[in-house]
This record gives structure tokens, sequence and C-alpha cells, in this order.
């Protein structure tokens, strides 16, 4: 490889095909000074071509007026962009995504991907395991190019593939119309008259306890304070990146009522004067969005009241971009890689600007905490605790779904008064409180309230309420080691303890005997000095392990 | 600046800090050591390694030491128990996923090595990664990629993407799979990677390393000097092992922030070549001279080499006899702008007191003459008003005639930078350069129409009142004048002349005029036209009209060829002027340097360097000095040039190559290279800066200035310099501007800015701020119209030839193409041409092609290069082989007397 000279009739570097470049500009026309675009200009290529060639990337890049690495570093980084060197004839033009985090495991999903793989030698057809796609109340589940199928089997897979179903399916959600005639966006027309002020929504979000949904908890009422007091202009992020293993709260809200959030946004937008709210949702659920960008559409087209500009923004197969920084980075179009704090991103977010990002699910909240007075909100609680939590249920449960419930409930009752109890031979062995991040707990504690701040004790988290039950059918070490994996592959690569550290405890799980000492250190390393929460929770399912399921691991020693 | 101070704690030290500063970088202040490998200073912290973790009291978790900042009361611990933990772990998780056996590494000592052994870690716990063949890339002549070595700090892709904004390096992919790559995951050789080697002095492991062997040789001693190419004069050290140069680190000088381009990190060995001239050599009597050039491997056959007493008696007799029978001005010296200020000096005292006559030239003729002349009749001074580095406090920068990304690399990441700030770019030129990617306005220019277009601009400018009144008023005269002569060019008549749209030319006019501040930079694409000087009046009424000139971030600045071309001009290597453009013809300036030389001195300008080749050919020239210039392939139309050397009587070269120059020699003395002595040096930016010597010259080859010296002598002048301080200090009487500078003051600080205040220790970086320098303390609009190249294309020669550089070659090319890594990446002649004219031509990238013009013709390979404008040719004037000047024409300029290098007519054909 070792080249003496330079063929002299050779330019360095890679020249723009011009063909390609005219299709892309014709398929594309990127706006030059619109960097932040650079991701929904790869879907555009994606969509059409099925994967993404060095010549499309080398031309986006030319016509954006950026370097080819800064297209390539962006495209590799986000696992639904299926990048090439060249476009041949085994080049894949479909893909065959299949879940395979903790619950669609516990459901199959090895076998399944073993069995796709061995049928299916389609050379036009890529299989990829994918992280939590966010039905696990279906698991297991894969994905054919965008049409989901649950409870997928090798038989449902092969006939989406005979008969081409690539489409998604588009909910049937409550439509404008009917949001409207329900006296929807009457609460954010009063706010535009004049009729309510700012400071009262604030004072009524904070007597209700309206904390952040999306998993941290932060007091709402005190973030748009935070925010108000930073100079102009504001911007407002709405997460919609739902990826937490076991969640799927907001699909069910999204599909359900999108224009409640919708409202919540607006009224948010309206407190902060934000001049443009973005809305970043997870690619996983392309139904929702050709149903909330047809909704989105109606609302701006109504012009009955003041809208502000709203750009809905398609993730790309990151959960890494459900961190709030790692978003506004994902929005600005490159690489979801976390921020350092400070600045927080209240002060300096978006573009640089002072920026209100919510999880979704908090918006939704709003318009009925207004209407219904934010005492009958918080005197949802139980146990202490206020308001409502929209608990993701999956695993070894009968009815596995998504359940409003008081918050406090506790895994007990969620599992006994919601789910219809534990699956036919299985017996309840422990449980996730909050997804791959909030570590397990065994059966023993299945008495705790579920709540922001009440599993502190155990190591573990309620975060984004995402419970995944486990029976004695399964092992505690098996579900850590799946979650692990999940981070290693979800790690955006940014800092040391993250980008190895999952990596090295991938490998260490996986040995017969743990290195019990080694591994404690390791986790130790990752709390204390990742970036950001990723890194630092990652550890959680592992730790959880060495305190409470103890008797499954051999230590090396 | 902060008014205020606080306390805080750092391991039970309290420490007061204005908050500006880093915990780490308090902590290095205070000796306090704490584990870093992503940080580097200069570059924007990027807080990924985790080595730097601290505790700080009250918070949950750790925190980077680089990337955070201490506030008031803050307590923070660098090495607790649980700090400690956290360092030793993350070191210890990257000698894992590099493989391990670090420590056994006996190649250059990494920062992980050392902050490993800081640490005392002597074991790995973790799996080990294995290496991967795929990881290792050899593909680039200069730079080793083992990225089985690379621990993803990301400082290469901040040096390739921040400091040099070159935006090659990029990281791809994500989690265990990060890694760094090159475009679109290309191997280095393969990418459009320029080889600046930054990324190579930012990486902390043996992921980037220097393929020269000499790199893993530890140095012995280190020289601090200047990079001895370009004008831009970025501060580096010399390493050095046993009298070599092992490689080359960029320091931080006010003009590079430790930035180098190519030529100035790989281009080093060229001194270390066997071609060095190492003995004087005198002509063999009965050596013919003919226009013919002679092979290097038949020196012998021409020359037989002899002792410096012989060589100096000879050469001095020559020029004596010439003197005695055809008197003074039958001879002439050309000096040169890659030597000293003390040497330029010299060269041109002994040539007007040794000689008698104001015959002295050099290389600035054909390169900026014309910006000159312009500047002077406008302006009343030729200097820079504004050094490169504003750029990154101006709105608006215009580039024009200029390829800075290929002749001024180091300048060029500056506007980038800035770029990338917001600052709004404009580049017009024939040529779309790399450096268009980042403006906002590219005008692919028809070649040779900047008048009718910057006319244009001043015509909207004028017609829409956008222009400076009050500056106009207070600080201009003529401006009626102006405005007359660009009514007419309204932009719908001049677009389609330049090939801009109307739109596009209002839109940049308003850009400019409307801009709070706002700055011009133009290169040789201005200056060498036989309009050259009128090229220059247009950009500097622009900035006069809109008062775009003497504020900070606001000015004009001509991009300086030559290392030393501003500080060459200065000392006087010009026929017309003394030192500090004092006038020869004007009495004053004439009795004050026959007192300060001790001689009576010839009242009459002298010739300019394409005059004396002129005047060589009639034998009014009938002897020459040339110092360090290669004039048989730098002038135009070269066979002309040629057969006028070879028609002198006496030729005398000093050099440190035999250069095709020194074929027509009768004496050649062999010089010294740049790091082989010390002097001054003057960059674009008006800063003089120390070359300090490094090593000695090779075998008996002699610093320039003892020869100089000792050539006077023999002419019978009564020289007898000390060293070069005694120079630099007669100079400093003979230039007002610099006579505040002491010799060792310029020692401390390494580089200082002129004009320069002694008694208040101050420079003057911003030139024309109250007035300028004329009789009237007002600058003279001189309005130009726009008139066409001498030789257009036609029937016969039907394409423009461009002439100009590449970024690996160095002018004529008899330094570079003996620098290995220069000579590999560009080792032959190349002529560009756009894809449809090759297509056209029935031709194919790589095929061999015969383009000939009224004058000379050459052969040379093809090579495809969409950024060049159909019907135009371009090529480097830089290889011997295919000498492109033997084309260009030596029409001139009529002011600055410069060749229109930029502009000829050619044909282009298949070869056989």
């Amino acid at each position: 490889m070792n080249r003496d000279r330079q063929a002299p009739s050779k330019r360095r570097g890679r020249r723009t095909d011009l063909t390609v470049r005219k299709e892309i500009k014709d398929l594309v026309s990127p706006d030059p000074n619109r960097r932040d675009l650079l991701i929904e200009y790869l879907h555009i290529i994606q969509d059409k071509y099925g994967c993404i060639d060095s010549k499309q990337i080398g031309a986006l890049a030319n016509l954006m007026k950026l370097s080819m690495s800064e297209v390539f570093e962006v495209a590799t980084f986000y696992h639904h962009f299926i990048v090439v060197q060249d476009r041949t004839m085994d080049t894949p033009k479909k893909s065959i995504k299949i879940c395979d985090s903790i619950t669609c495991d516990l459901f199959g999903s090895e076998q399944l991907i073993e069995a796709i793989k061995g049928k299916n030698a389609h050379k036009d057809l890529s299989i990829q395991r994918v992280s939590c796609v966010g039905r696990c109340d279906r698991a297991p589940v894969a994905v054919y190019v965008q049409n989901t199928i649950e409870h997928a089997s090798v038989e449902k897979i092969n006939k989406a593939i005979e008969s081409n179903a690539v489409a998604p399916d588009q909910p049937k959600c409550f439509s404008f119309q009917e949001y409207g005639n329900a006296n929807g966006y009457s609460i954010y027309k009063e706010c535009l008259d004049g009729s309510r002020s700012v400071e009262e929504i604030i004072k009524n979000l904070s007597k209700s306890n309206l904390r952040g949904l999306g998993g941290a908890g932060f007091p709402t009422a005190k973030k748009w304070e935070i925010v108000r007091q930073q100079p102009a202009p504001r911007v407002l992020v709405v997460n919609i990146d739902e990826g937490e293993p076991g969640t799927f709260k907001d699909r069910f809200f999204l599909e359900k009522d999108p224009h409640r959030f919708l409202e919540g946004m607006l009224i948010a937008a309206w407190a902060i004067s934000a001049e443009t709210c973005y809305i970043y949702l997870r690619d996983e659920y392309a139904g929702c969005r050709l149903a909330l960008q047809h909704e989105i559409d109606l609302l701006v087209k109504s012009n009955t009241f003041f809208v502000p500009k709203i750009e809905l923004r398609r993730g790309a197969g990151a959960y890494i971009c459900g961190e709030e920084s790692a978003l506004l980075e994902s929005l600005e179009g490159k690489r979801g890689m976390p921020r350092h704090r400070p600045p927080y991103i209240a002060e300096k977010g978006l573009f640089g600007r002072p920026t209100l990002a919510h999880n979704m699910e908090t918006l939704y909240w709003i318009r009925e905490i207004i209407e219904k007075s934010p005492d009958w909100f918080a005197s949802q609680g139980r146990k202490g605790k206020k308001g409502l939590r929209s608990y993701s249920v999956s695993g070894r449960v009968r009815n596995p779904g998504v359940y409003i419930a008081p918050a406090g409930t506790t895994a007990k009752e969620l599992i006994d008064n919601y789910c219809g109890g534990m699956l036919e031979g299985h017996t309840f062995y422990g449980y996730f409180p909050g997804g791959a991040s909030g570590g397990i707990l065994p059966a023993s504690k299945a008495d705790l309230p579920l709540d922001f701040d009440t599993l502190e004790s155990t190591g573990c988290f309620i975060g984004s309420a995402a419970i995944i039950v486990l029976s004695s059918n399964d092992q505690a070490t098996d579900s850590a080691l799946n979650a692990m994996r999940f981070f290693a592959r979800e790690s955006c690569g940014q800092c040391t303890p993250c980008r190895v550290g999952t990596n090295k405890a991938v490998q260490l799980m996986s040995s017969e005997n743990w290195e019990i000492g080694v591994l404690e250190n390791l986790a130790t390393v990752m709390e204390d000095s990742s970036i950001c929460g990723l890194g630092q929770a990652a550890s959680n399912p592992l730790r959880s392990v060495l305190k409470y399921f103890k008797r499954e691991i051999r230590d090396a020693r | 600046m902060p008014d205020s101070t606080f306390r805080f704690v750092i391991d039970g030290q309290s420490i007061e800090t204005s908050g500006e500063e880093t915990i780490l970088e308090i902590a290095k202040k205070n000796s306090i050591a704490i584990p870093h490998l992503c940080f580097k200073e200069g570059y924007k912290p990027d807080g990924n390694c985790r080595s730097c973790m601290v505790e700080i009291r009250g918070e949950r978790v750790l925190a980077p030491a680089c990337c955070r900042f201490p506030i008031d009361g803050m307590d923070v611990t660098t090495s607790s128990q649980r700090v400690r933990l956290n360092q030793h772990l993350v070191l210890e998780l990257l000698e894992a996923d590099l493989g391990g056996k670090v420590l056994e590494k006996e190649e250059r000592p990494s920062e992980l090595k050392l902050w490993m052994k800081h640490l005392k870690i002597t074991k790995n716990r973790f799996p080990l990664r294995e290496h991967s063949a795929d990881a290792i890339d050899t593909t680039n002549p200069a730079i080793k990629v083992d990225l089985n070595q690379c621990i993803k700090c990301t400082r290469c892709l901040r040096a390739c993407r921040d400091a040099q904004a070159n935006d090659v390096i990029g990281l791809a992919e994500r989690g265990s799979s990060t890694k760094i790559i090159f475009d679109i995951h290309d191997q280095l050789g393969d990418s459009s990677c320029v080889t600046c080697g930054e990324c190579v002095q930012a990486c902390p492991t043996d992921a980037l390393t220097s393929k020269t062997n000499h790199e893993q040789i530890k140095p012995k001693k280190t020289v601090n000097s200047v990079c001895p190419y370009c004008g831009v004069g970025c501060l580096l050290s010399f390493n050095i092992f046993e009298n070599k140069i092992t490689s080359v680190t960029g320091q931080n000088g006010p003009s590079n922030e430790s930035r180098l381009c190519v030529k100035g990190r790989y281009g080093f060995d060229y001194i270390h070549h066997k071609d060095r001239l190492t003995r004087p050599l005198v002509r063999l009597a009965d050596a013919q001279k003919t226009s013919d050039l002679i092979d290097q491997r038949d020196i012998l056959n021409y020359f037989r080499e002899t002792s410096w007493e012989e060589a100096l008696d000879i050469a001095a007799k020559g020029f004596s006899q010439i003197k005695e029978e055809f008197g003074p001005r039958a001879l002439a010296g050309l000096g040169s702008a890659k030597g000293s200020n003390e040497e330029a000096y010299l060269f041109q005292k002994l040539i007007r007191t040794g000689f008698g006559t104001n015959n002295v030239d050099h290389c600035t003729r054909l390169c900026h003459a014309s910006s000159v002349a312009a500047m002077l009749e406008i302006l009343g001074s030729a200097a820079v008003s504004n050094q490169v580095s504003d750029v990154l406090k101006t709105e608006v920068a215009i580039v024009i005639g200029a390829k800075p990304t290929v002749n001024h690399p180091v300048a060029a990441t500056f506007m980038k930078n800035a770029a990338k700030n917001g600052t709004k770019i404009v580049v017009i030129d024939p040529y779309r350069s790399e450096l268009t990617r980042h403006a906002e306005y590219f005008f692919q220019l028809t070649p040779d129409t900047d008048v009718a277009l910057l006319n244009s601009l001043m015509h909207v400018i004028i017609e829409e009142k956008l222009y400076d009144i009050e500056f106009i008023n207070k600080r201009t005269i003529d401006f009626e004048k102006l405005r007359k002569c660009v009514k007419s060019y309204s932009p719908k008549k001049v677009a389609p002349i330049c090939g801009v749209t109307a739109e596009e030319i209002e839109a940049v006019a308003r850009l400019y005029a409307n801009a709070k501040n706002a700055m011009i930079f133009w290169g040789m694409g201005i200056s060498q036209h036989v309009h050259g000087t009128d090229n220059a009046r247009c950009l500097i009424s622009l900035a006069l009209l809109c008062g775009q000139i003497g504020r900070s971030g606001t000015g004009i600045h001509p991009l300086r060829g030559q290392n030393n071309v501003q500080g060459a001009s200065d000392s006087g290597l010009i026929p017309m002027v003394y030192p500090n453009y004092l006038a020869v013809n004007d009495k004053t300036n004439q009795n004050r340097f026959e007192h300060l030389w001790n001689v009576s001195l010839d009242p009459e300008p002298g010739l300019t360097v394409t005059e004396m080749t002129q005047s060589a050919l009639n034998k009014k020239i009938r002897g020459m000095y040339i110092m360090g210039e290669n004039p048989a392939m730098s002038d135009p139309d070269l066979n002309h040039a040629r057969t006028a050397f070879s028609q002198l009587d006496h030729l005398v070269v000093q050099d440190i190559f035999f250069t095709e120059t020194a074929g027509f020699a009768d004496v050649i003395f062999p010089a010294s290279a740049f790091p082989e002595k010390t002097g001054s040096f003057t960059n674009t930016d008006r800063r003089i800066q120390i070359g300090r010597q490094a090593l000695s010259p090779p075998g008996n080859a002699k610093q320039d200035i003892w020869i100089i010296e000792n050539l006077a002598r023999k002419l019978g002048l009564n020289w007898n310099y000390a060293n070069v301080q005694e120079i630099f200090n007669e100079l400093r009487v003979a230039n007002d501007s610099i006579s505040g500078i002491s010799w060792e003051n310029l020692n401390k600080q390494n580089s200082i800015t002129y004009p320069y205040n002694a008694d208040e220790h101050k420079s003057e970086s911003v030139l024309f701020q109250h007035n300028f320098p004329t009789p009237s303390g007002k600058a003279r609009f001189i309005p130009a119209n726009y008139t066409k190249a001498d030789e257009l294309p036609c029937e016969s020669f039907p394409y423009i030839l461009i002439t100009g550089r590449q970024l690996e070659h160095w002018h004529t090319g008899s330094m570079t193409s003996r620098a290995r890594v220069l000579s590999t990446l560009e080792p032959d002649p190349v002529i560009s041409l756009n894809p449809a004219d090759i297509k056209e031509l029935g031709l194919r990238e790589d095929e061999t092609v015969i383009i000939e013009s009224r004058r000379g013709r050459i052969s040379s390979t093809i090579r495809a290069d969409s950024r060049i404008q159909p019907q135009t040719v371009f090529m480097a004037f830089c290889y011997r082989d295919a000498a492109i000047n033997l084309l260009t024409n030596s029409a001139m300029d009529p002011i600055g007397k410069i060749p229109e290098f930029k502009f000829c007519a050619v044909q282009v054909r298949p070869e056989g």
C-alpha cells in the first residue's frame, strides 16, 4: 500500500460526480445555509434509494458546502442510514430490522433473527438487529422498511416481504377537527387573548407538581421560569425520541391524541415567547410521523389563531438523541453527541439559544392541569406522591400496555390490578422499574412505590416508568447483559468510560465467571466520569445483579 | 478583561483567579499534575477522554478539569482515592482499547504512556482489543496512520477542522466502532488531505506519526526560527540531530498559532540534498555559453571547482573590467526576496556603492510591483494596512485574484476560521479554489476583467449612495474623477463581460459597502497583468470609497509571495529607491545615503528585472550579480531571457543549487540555505521575525553575508561587519520605520510589527488610522478604465494560459523538487484543463499534450480539473522539464513593470 509517487494526472481527493450531483439536487434541493437539515436530506436519499452511497454523500456535501467527512460522519452515526461505498447489484435496497432489546429478547427475538437470516438469502435485503422500537407490549417486533410487524414471526415477515408491505400503519388519532370540537385549544386561545397570564400558568404548573416525564423529573414550572429569564430569541424543543427499552407511552399518546400535546407545546412556546418549536420524533414511529405531520399541517393552515413556526424532524435510529443535548446536536444536523454542562441548554441550547426542552408527555398534561385544576392533578398520587404516571408495562405479564395510574403505584399493583397478573406458567422474579437504565429489582422489592425519588436507596430509578417484568424462567444476568449490549451499541462513542467501558463490560459479563472487582471498578468509573446520563446509568443493571441477583453469578476469583 | 478576581481551592490550596482559565490550566500553573490526553493547548477543550476528572465538593459526579472553570469558593480535589480510581481506570481502559503494552513501546514517548507512568499503572485487567491490519494506512508519503493506536481524543479532528479548517478528518460511526476517517472513509493518500501535518503534531499517541525516519530520533537540539517559504512567516522550530534537521515543529507565532503547511513541515530536507553546491565553481575557458540549459550531471564539463579566493578574484575582476570599459550602468544586480533583510541591504549597498549603479532589483518586480506602484501613488505607502489575522475581526472579506489555500496556506486557515465564525467571504477569481467552499459569494470571473467588475461594484455603491461621504470628504481627493469614470460601468453592462450576474454584482457591492468593517485581500491574479496597476488602483479606490480602511479589521492586504518580499523591498532592493522607499532621484535622499555610505551615488533610477534582461540582449548590460534568484525559470518568455543571460560578458550566480540560471554563470558561489544562517525577515504582515542558524553550511559553502562582504572587499570597499546584528543596526539607521526595533528586543520577542514606537514599546498593526503618508495627508482616487490583455486568444491560439503555483512547490522548484515528501506528492509537470475541454479536444486525462504560444512550447501530462474555467489552461512554473515561462508574454504593465504572467494565448494539441 506504500505508494512512491502520485500519478500526475490525478487530483487528490474524490471529485463530485456531476450526474449524481444533479440527481441529489433535484431530489433534495438542499439549502446550503441549512446545515441543520442534513439528517432530513439523508432521510430523503435513503427513502428513495434504500441506502446512501459515497457518490451521493460527496454530491450532498458539495451542494451543502460541507466537507465530505462532515456528511459521512453524520450519516454513519445514525443506524437507520445504510451507508455503502458503491451501489452494486448486491447493495441492499430494503431492510428488515428486528428488535433485540430486553422485552423482545424475552420473547424470542434471537431465534427469530437466526431463522430470518437462515431463510432469507435475499441479496437486496439487509437484516439488522436494532434497539427497542417502542412496541414492547407486542414483542417480538420486526420492521420491514417502515412497516412494523408486531408479534413477529418468520411467517409474518415473509408475508410482508412477499406482498411488499413496506408502508407504516398510520394510526387513526383524534383529529384537529375533533379536538377542536371537544373544547381543544381554548386554553391556548385564552393565553393569546390575554385572559390568562404566563405567571398564572406557571403558578398552576408549580402547584400541580408536574415534572419532566422523559425520565429526569425536573419541575416543569421551574424550567419555564429559568428559560424565560434568558435573553431572546428562545426556542422550544419537544422530545419524542422515546427509546428507553420498555418505553412506549409517548407513542401511545401520539397515536391517540396528538393535539393535546400540541396545545401544551403552544402554551409553553407562548410562555417563553419561542420563535420556533422543534419536534424531534424518533424515526421508528413512522406511522405516527405521517399522522402528526398531517395534524400539524391542519393546525397551521386553520389560521384561526397564532401558531409559531413548527418543524417536525426525524430521528434516525439513535437512542442517545433522547438525551436532550444530544437531541439538540441532532437538530443542528450533527452527530448526536451530548454536550458538556455547564452551560445548561436553558442558557445555551439549540443554535446557542436559550432552549426549553420537554418530553412530549409533560406537555400532554398541561391542558388537563389547567382545565381541571392543578390540585386535581396533584391529588392523583398515592403514598405521598403527586400526579399521574403513564407506566409502560411489558414482559411476562398477561396484558402488557400503557397504564395511567397514580404516581407511587407499586410493581405488584401494576401486575395484579392493571395487567391481569403474570403470564400463564410464569412466576414473578424481578423487574426493571425504569427501562434498561433504571436497574433491576427483585420480586421482593415489588411493594416500593414507583415514582421519582422513591427508589434511590436501591440504586435504581423510575426514569420513563418502563416496567419490564421478569419471571423465574428468566435470568437477571441475561437481561443485564442485554441491557449492557444495548448501551454499548447506543453509546455515542464520545467519552472513554462509556465508549470503552460498555464494550469491556459486555465482554466481562459474557464470561462464565465474572471478575466482580474489576466490574465494580468499571461501574464506578462509568457512573462518575461519563459525560451524560447514558454512560452514568449504563452500569445500573450490572450493579443490580451484583446487589440482588448475586446467586446467578460466579466470581472469577 | 475581568476586573475582579476570586478565590477557590485546589487540594486544600487557596488560589486567586479571574475565572477565565480552566481548572486544568490553573493546576498546570501551580505544578499540580492532572492527567490529560484530549486537551491540547490552543485547541478548544473537548473533555472526551475523561482522564482529567476531578472532584468538586457538592457535585454528584466528577468533572473534567479541562472544561470546567472555577467559580467563587469552589473546592476541587485532584487526587483523592475516588479521583485516582477514575483517572486510573480511564487510562487502563484506553490502554486496553489500544491492545495494551503501551508501556513497552519504544517509539516516541506518547502522552498516554507518560501519564500511565505518572499514575504507576503497570498492568491491565481488561480484555485487550485485537489489532487490525486494516487500521494501518501508509498511502500518504509523509504521514503514517495506525488507528490501532487511536484513543478517539479528536485532537487530530480539531487540528484538521478547527485549526487548519481543511475538514478532511471526521469521526465516523459510534460506540466502540467510533473511528477517525478521512473524507468518505478513504485512504489518506487518496483523500483530499493536503498533508499539512497539523494532525500529526496534535496526536498524543502513535496513531498519526511522521513517516520520515528521522522523526523517531530524539533531537539533540531545537532551534526556534521562521519558515523559509512564503510571506505568511510561520514561526517554527528546527529539530536537529548531528547537523541534520530531523523534523519541524510549528511554534506559536502571531501569524501561524503553531500551524504550518506541507512545505513548512515536510519541505525541509532540500538542504541536505546531494545536489547542494559545496565548492565555488568557475567556468572553463572553452565552455561556450548558449541559450540551452546545462544538466546538473554535466557541471564538470562546463565548470571547475576552485577556492573561494580565486572565485572571488575572478568575480570581482570581471565586474571591475566592465565598469572600467563600459561604465557602472553596464552592471546590474538581482537580489533575492528569499534572503534576509541584512542580506538584501548589503546586496543593494554593494551594487550602489561597489558597482556604482542603481541597477538593482529582485523578484518583487514579478509579483507585486504593480500593487506597490498603485499603493504608493494613492496612499503614499506600499505596506499592508492590516494584518492577515484581522480577518477574524471583519464582517466581510473580499479575496480576489488569490488562491491563499495554495499559496498562503496558513493565512488561508485564518480566513476559513473567520468564515466558520460568521465572516462573509467573497472570492473573486477565474479559479474555484478550496476557499470558495467557505465563501458567501464566488464570482468565477472571466480572466482579465477585474477592472470592469470593480468599477461596476463602485458604480452600484455610488448609484445607491452607499459610499462613506464623511471619509471621502475628510480623507481623500479626486472623488469626482472616480464618480465620472465608473458611471458607465452599470452591472447590466459589465455582467456579461465578467461572467457574473448583475444581481450578484449589486449584492456584493451592498454587502461590502454596508459592512461595519471589511477587508480586501489580493494576490498575483491582480498584479500580474499589463494593467495590474489599474487592477490595484480599483481595489484601493473601492476601499477608500466605502471608508473601509484604517480601522481594526478594516483595510487592504496584498498577500506577499516570498518570505521576505516586504523586507527586501523595505531594505532597498529596488532600482528607484533606497531603503524605506526613499527615491534615488531626490537630492536630499541621495545626500543622506552618500553620507551614510561615504561614497557618491548615481542619481538615476536603475533598471528593473525585466529591463535588465532586455538590456543584456542589446548589450547595455554586460555584467550581472544574481543572488538567490532564478530568472532563467521565473522570467517570462524564457527563450528570450535565456538568450539574454547567455550573452552576458560576466555573470556571477550565488545559490544553494545549480539552478537553470547558474548554467549561464562565469562564477558560481555556493551559498547558505535558510537554516544555515541568522537574519531578520519581514512577513506579509509587516512583522519582523528572526531566522536563527540551526546548522552550518555543507562543505565549503558560505553564508551569503560572508560572500557579499568578501566580494565587496575585492571591489575595493572597506567593509568589516562583525556580525549580523551590526548590519541590522546600520539598516535601522537607513530605514526610519524600523529604527526603534533593537536586535535584542527582536531576539527576545521573536516577532515585532513595524511601525514600532520604541518609547512606548508599541507596534502599529493598523496603518492609516488618521492620515495617509502623502504630502497632503489624504489619499488620491486614481480611476482606471477597463482595458484588455496584451495578447488575446485567436483562432490559432484559442486558449488562455494562466500561470501560478502549486501547494507543494515553491517558485521555480529548486528547493521543493529536492524535498522528498513534496516531490513525491507532485513529482511531474501537469497542465490543468477543464474536463469539458479535454473531452472536446478528444483527449484523455493522463495523456501528454503539447501546449504552445507564439514564443515557445512544452509538453506535459493533462490533469482534469473542473475548478478551472473552460477555454483556460493552468500550469505552475516550477517544472524545469516543462518550463511554462517559455510560453508566457513579457509584455509589461507600464507603471509597475510587471510582466503579464496571468494571461497569454496558447494552443493545446495532442503530442505527435
